[in-house]
């Protein structure tokens, strides 16, 4: 009895404390102060107007759900073609483009920034829109790859075969009898692919176009140069806004998976 | 006239394509520019120049420091939670375990600035010498679902029978913990100890927004040297970013040993 309420207490407290910082944000956008500490007996809108009428925050966000958008399509194609061709490869050359493919992974974002650069500097299109897509490519294409190749070692390889059989052409039978087989890899690839662009700052930063923002650089600007309280009051208003956003995807997502596994 | 024909293994071509241009290329040129100086002359002075800073070899240290301290404080807060949700019955566990790595959807730089704004209510910032104190409450902060869900998932899958069995031949619950389900667990410590402790040494965003840009870790040091417009700045960068590189290939290879093969998606998988 005492061990289930400090298991419950404890649980309690480490949410507390990942929840303390974005549940402070949601409160004080509503509230009418502009800054954090000062409380105001009123509520209101006001910094989800200045939100709105800050275009450079709202061309930022613009530019991040763009990248996410672009880039992850791209990774998606690239990684499920990458995984589809290595699983089909001698083993040998399977496990060299395997490792390549982790790379990115294991590696520091900082190096996987700066070795970026370096290419794009050498390529001659350094902070361009395309460095900044081909950058995230890199960044999100491995977990396409790591996603979609649990899938076709899943697959009954007499299918393939079995198709090419009865006179489908290869890339016939690749569309129609691989790629459904695949495809919930694919998408959980492409969340992922998604999600990882949405979240980053460091490889963002060295290969953006100098005047571009997203909403990492743009807050990391904010925040980061200056003293102790930098806030930027319409920032709160977009925390909140992409706090409820999660929160609907992930349980809309929930309920999907859910509804799939009862079915069955 | 066969060669020619379309095969499912021709799909790898321009995947080696793009692999060899984006990610072994850009490696290269990173060794490239660490052995030579700003003319393209052969030179080791970037890495002797580096190594002999004692300004370097602090901030060296001091990344070690904080990211050894932010992984055992993720450790040790987040086991107990991954332990205890592992044990509870399937249906609260799974919504418990959305709660804890729900945060990582978020932005992770709106989540930090997210935390300074309450440290800053907490009055952390008052003094002005807690920098390192909020550096490390940030990381733990940013890290401690990353570190949660390779637990959990090791933790979920273990053997009960193990356990039952180790307690009907007499161990009390410490003892079967210590012997039975910690050594179990290692390899999910493991991935948790790479997929944090090496972020955690080189993300200064983490370090600028909260440390006030008063703490300088490996990572600034080398976005420090990229932004720095003089000659040969971006050879000694390239020189501490494969020192980097390569303390990282040798972690990979000891905790290679405690990890199977396909833990390496560990960082994605049971996000989506």
């Amino acid at each position: 009895m005492v061990k289930k309420f400090i298991q419950r207490g404890y649980i309690f407290l480490v949410l507390a404390f990942l929840y303390a910082p974005i549940l402070l944000l949601v409160v004080y956008s509503f509230n009418a102060s502009k800054e954090i500490g000062t409380w105001s007996t009123e509520w209101n809108f006001s910094l989800y107007e200045m939100l709105f009428s800050n275009e450079k925050i709202l061309k930022a966000v613009y530019n991040t759900l763009i990248l996410a958008f672009v880039s992850a399509t791209i990774a998606t194609v690239l990684g499920t073609v990458g995984a589809i061709g290595t699983f089909y490869s001698k083993k040998k050359v399977q496990k060299l483009m395997g490792g390549a493919t982790q790379i990115p992974v294991i590696s520091a974002e900082i190096v996987t920034a700066l070795s970026l650069a370096m290419i794009f500097v050498f390529l001659g299109f350094y902070r361009t829109w395309a460095s900044l897509i081909i950058a995230h490519v890199v960044i999100c294409f491995p977990f396409v790859y790591l996603n979609v190749l649990p899938k076709l070692k899943q697959l009954n390889p007499n299918l393939y075969e079995a198709g090419l059989d009865l006179g489908a052409t290869p890339t016939k039978a690749l569309f129609s009898i691989i790629l459904p087989e695949i495809l919930p890899g694919v998408f959980s690839g492409f969340m992922l692919a998604v999600t990882m662009s949405l979240d980053d700052y460091i490889v963002t930063t060295f290969t953006k176009p100098t005047t571009l923002d997203t909403i990492s650089t743009y807050t990391y600007n904010a925040y980061a140069k200056g003293g102790a309280n930098t806030s930027v009051p319409a920032l709160r208003a977009l925390s909140t806004i992409i706090f409820v956003v999660v929160i609907s995807v992930v349980i809309i997502n929930n309920v999907r998976v859910n509804r799939k596994a009862n079915s069955r | 006239m066969r060669a020619l024909k379309f095969s499912r293994k021709h799909l790898g071509i321009p995947y080696a394509l793009f692999l060899l241009i984006f990610v072994i290329l850009p490696l290269l040129l990173i060794a490239y520019y660490a052995f030579t100086d700003s003319n393209g002359a052969f030179t080791l002075k970037n890495f002797t120049q580096f190594f002999k800073s004692p300004t370097n070899l602090t901030v060296l240290v001091r990344s070690f420091g904080i990211a050894f301290l932010s992984t055992v404080l993720c450790l040790l807060i987040g086991y107990p939670v991954a332990y205890i949700l592992a044990r509870s019955s399937m249906k609260k566990s799974s919504v418990l375990l959305l709660l804890f790595i729900l945060p990582m959807w978020i932005n992770f730089v709106l989540r930090t600035a997210a935390m300074k704004e309450l440290l800053y209510l907490l009055g952390a910032y008052k003094s002005g010498d807690m920098n390192y104190f909020n550096t490390i409450v940030g990381m733990v902060y940013d890290y401690l679902p990353v570190t949660i869900l390779p637990l959990y998932t090791v933790l979920s899958k273990l053997d009960k029978n193990l356990l039952e069995a180790s307690s009907d031949l007499g161990a009390k619950p410490l003892y079967t913990f210590i012997n039975t389900t910690l050594p179990l667990s290692m390899p999910g410590i493991a991935s948790a100890i790479t997929m944090v402790f090496l972020p955690t040494t080189t993300s200064y965003v983490i370090s600028d927004t909260l440390g006030n840009s008063k703490v300088t870790i490996i990572g600034k040091l080398i976005e420090n040297k990229f932004n720095s417009g003089t000659a040969g700045s971006w050879n000694a960068g390239s020189a501490i970013a494969l020192v980097l590189l390569l303390f990282i290939f040798a972690t990979m290879f000891i905790s290679g040993k405690f990890q199977n093969e396909d833990d390496s998606s560990a960082r994605g998988s049971g996000l989506w």
